[in-house]
């Protein structure tokens, strides 16, 4: 074991050593990359119920990463290494381990674009394949095998792919999972067509098909071992009007998050905006029926997802406001969302000096009528066709609804204030899974004042409350900012739980029984300071840290609550 | 001792990028798109040799919002001054791609703005956490990178632009 760090360390010198000798000199190529270090102390807890026991021995766990890019004209390649040591709290124990999670070689021209190895890569808006990583969730699908790009003509973008998907750190063996290949389509029509050239109407158009080889291995049910999915779109846009819409549709493919049930999938996003200088409009829609796609159909959990649904809701980044988010039911869904910005002028009545932001934002996410094949069979019967569903039908169920408000105001030379209001419903019996908890409404104000009392000094005040009558109650919380620019912050935050007036929730289910949970009121404070030197940033925090959801684009990760000290370093060259 | 080898490891990656030459990096060549969807080779972004700002952001990251509406305050002055051009590109995913173009015109800001989906150019850029601002002279080569943001950064970013508008070498304090 220790040999093989030395091995490692002097191959990283020699490697290093190398990189700079040839660094000066541009014809030798470049040499760029980053890392992050995340790590935590934890310490046990009475209040929230962490005993040692929970922790067992693994007071101090980490996360970390390191990413070196070659580049030589139109040649580059990289390495990625990853250490879950072991993983922190919250994330996948299957990450437990270090190694190079990913190796790579690029060879790109105006032509041909071909990378061997680790790739990341999307079709159309995702919904047939989308492969990405996001380091804060520990979500890495990435493919390893190969990838080819091709642009005969301007306009004109073929891609093919190749592979197996990332599964934390099992190598693939034969059938342990499904093999992925797919092409994809892009044209831009008004670069083909010479009639179309200075038209103000331009178009896209694009297909792709993913198809995923699986063995079947079933002692029970003959599954289909080639499962296809294609999808087409078309992007439109005319001065500030702006329309994208994507079909996608997966023949029958039994897996474990449809419950093994033989229906066809599809699904269609669409979204329509116009925006002209202080006015822009964004409405949405989506439609999902049975379009859960994974690279081993037995898997369940945020591993080895093909595809990408994202949710159809404004993503918060209070974290009050962000206690309750959505996330997609690829089982099936109905979602619209509307978003409107809108700047009152300065020096009218409500803009006031300087001018005001305003942003309405509204979702609604239902879900989809399903009726069942025959009179014996029920819904989503296991080994049966499931169910039937009509192609853009919406059900009675609702999943999610948030509706807010958000201006944003430079009050005086010194004053800053951003203030939003929001009204969340989330039904948490579909969304988390715990059938039977009633849906929580929620009311969520918050506010951010940004006082600039010197050049580069300034203190941040924020504000929130949440109140609901389900979960966990009512919360407070507010956070105070110190920033000296563009180096240094300090910052103090509390975030009480002060449930209600008894600490008492209670609430009746269907059959009339009631239940009744106390919680304790309790407070998570931390303290936390920064310093940031160019792409160097050094983060430090010590504090409670309340349970919650963390969710990053379209992904959501469960976090525990925790109590210690953490530590994040940060850096790119 | 597996910690200590991966501290060995940081340790060794610090030592690359603080001895690292500072200047003649160049953007990387990735496949990105205009807000209409249409493909935009990262090689093209370009400012007839005068500054350019690359700047990196999504719609759920309040600092980075922060950053561009102050630098929108005095992007007219900035431009009088340095002639710069700002390329803001939003790293949201198809989530929220569409919600970008309205966001940019109902805030009023006058930049380039660019989708970078999958996160492509991001990590070609090696982009860890957002806000993350490039600077590139009038060759396009980096010649300076901040991450995060906070009021009064954009009084040095000014700074920065006109060194580089007039040719002089940047000092190590920035």
């Amino acid at each position: 074991m220790k040999k093989h760090y030395i091995k490692l360390a002097a191959l990283l010198i020699i490697f290093i050593s190398l990189a700079q000798t040839v660094q000066s000199q541009s014809k030798y190529g470049q040499v760029s990359g980053s890392f992050q270090f995340d790590g935590q102390m934890y310490k046990p807890d009475s209040e929230l119920g962490i005993t040692d026991s929970m922790i067992d021995g693994k007071t101090a766990r980490m996360n970390a990463f390191g990413n070196i890019i070659y580049t030589l004209g139109n040649f580059s390649a990289g390495v990625r290494y990853e250490a879950y040591l072991p993983p922190m709290a919250g994330f996948d124990s299957r990450l437990e381990g270090h190694g190079f999670a990913n190796r790579w070689a690029r060879y790109k021209t105006g032509i041909i674009d071909v990378t061997v190895g680790n790739f990341y890569e999307q079709f159309g808006t995702g919904m047939i394949f989308r492969a990405y990583e996001e380091w804060t969730l520990g979500y890495d699908n990435s493919v390893d095998g190969v990838r080819a790009i091709i642009t005969p003509m301007k306009g004109m973008t073929i891609k093919g792919i190749w592979g197996t998907q990332r599964y934390f750190w099992d190598q693939y063996e034969k059938d342990d999972r499904g093999i992925i290949r797919g092409g994809d389509m892009d044209f831009f029509l008004n670069d083909l067509f010479g009639v179309m050239e200075n038209s103000k109407t331009k178009i896209t158009l694009g297909a792709g098909m993913i198809s995923r080889y699986q063995a079947d291995q079933d002692p029970i049910y003959k599954l289909p071992e080639n499962v296809a999915s294609w999808s087409t779109r078309m992007n439109l846009s005319h001065g500030g009007f702006f329309w994208l819409t994507e079909y996608a549709h997966k023949i029958n493919d039994p897996n474990a998050i449809n419950q093994f049930i033989y229906k066809e999938g599809q699904g269609l996003f669409s979204s329509v905006s116009y925006s002209q200088k202080g006015l822009g409009i964004a409405i949405s829609g989506k439609w999902i029926d049975n379009m859960g796609f994974k690279s081993d159909r037995t898997v369940t959990g945020d591993a080895l997802f093909i595809n990408f649904l994202p949710p159809n809701t404004k993503t918060h980044s209070y974290s009050l406001s962000a206690m309750y988010p959505y996330a997609t039911q690829p089982n099936g869904e109905a979602a619209i969302q509307g978003t409107l910005n809108y700047r009152v002028p300065k020096k009218s009545f409500l803009g006031g000096k300087y001018g005001m932001g305003i942003e309405v934002n509204f979702a609604h996410i239902r879900s989809i009528e399903k009726t069942a094949i025959d009179a014996d069979t029920p819904i989503g019967e296991s080994g049966t066709l499931g169910y039937e569903s009509k192609f853009l039908s919406i059900g009675n169920e609702v999943y999610f609804q948030d509706l807010g408000f958000e201006i944003d105001k430079k009050i005086n030379k010194h004053f800053k204030l951003i203030a939003s209001a929001d009204m969340i419903t989330y039904n948490m019996s579909v969304i988390e899974g715990h059938s039977g908890e009633p849906n929580v409404d929620a009311f969520v104000w918050v506010t951010d004042l940004q006082y600039r009392f010197k050049r580069k000094h300034s203190i941040r005040w924020e504000m929130s409350q949440l109140l609901t009558k389900q979960d966990q109650g009512n919360w407070l919380a507010t956070t105070l900012e110190y920033n000296f620019a563009p180096t240094w912050f300090f910052a103090i935050m509390d975030q009480y739980n002060y449930v209600n007036s008894d600490g008492v929730i209670s609430f009746e289910s269907e059959d009339g029984t009631l239940h009744e949970k106390t919680y304790k009121k309790l407070h998570y404070p931390t303290i936390s300071a920064g310093y940031t030197k160019g792409t160097t940033r050094v983060l430090l925090s010590y504090g409670r840290q309340r349970e919650g959801i963390l969710c990053v684009g379209g992904v959501c990760r469960a976090v525990p609550s925790s109590n210690g000290f953490k530590i994040t370093i940060t850096s790119s060259f | 001792m597996k910690r200590i080898s991966l501290i060995i490891t940081l340790v060794l990656f610090t030592i690359i990028g603080m001895a690292q030459d500072k200047g003649g990096k160049k953007l990387p060549n990735v496949t990105i798109k205009t807000i209409t969807g249409e493909s935009f080779n990262t090689a093209d972004i370009d400012n007839d040799g005068n500054p350019i700002i690359v700047s990196f952001w999504a719609l759920w990251c309040h600092p980075c919002i922060k950053e561009l509406t102050t630098i929108a305050d005095v992007y007219e002055d900035w431009q009088d001054e340095t002639g710069v051009k700002l390329y803001a590109i939003s790293i949201d995913d198809a989530r929220s791609t569409a919600k970008v173009g309205p966001l940019v015109n109902g805030k009023g800001w006058e930049y380039e703005v660019l989708l970078d989906p999958n996160g492509d150019f991001k990590r070609a850029l090696n982009v860890n956490m957002i806000p993350h601002t490039f600077v590139l002279d009038g060759d396009k080569n980096i010649v300076w990178q901040h991450t995060s943001f906070a009021p009064g950064a954009e009084l040095d970013l000014i700074e920065i632009l006109n060194k580089v508008k007039n040719g002089e070498e940047l000092t190590d304090d920035h």
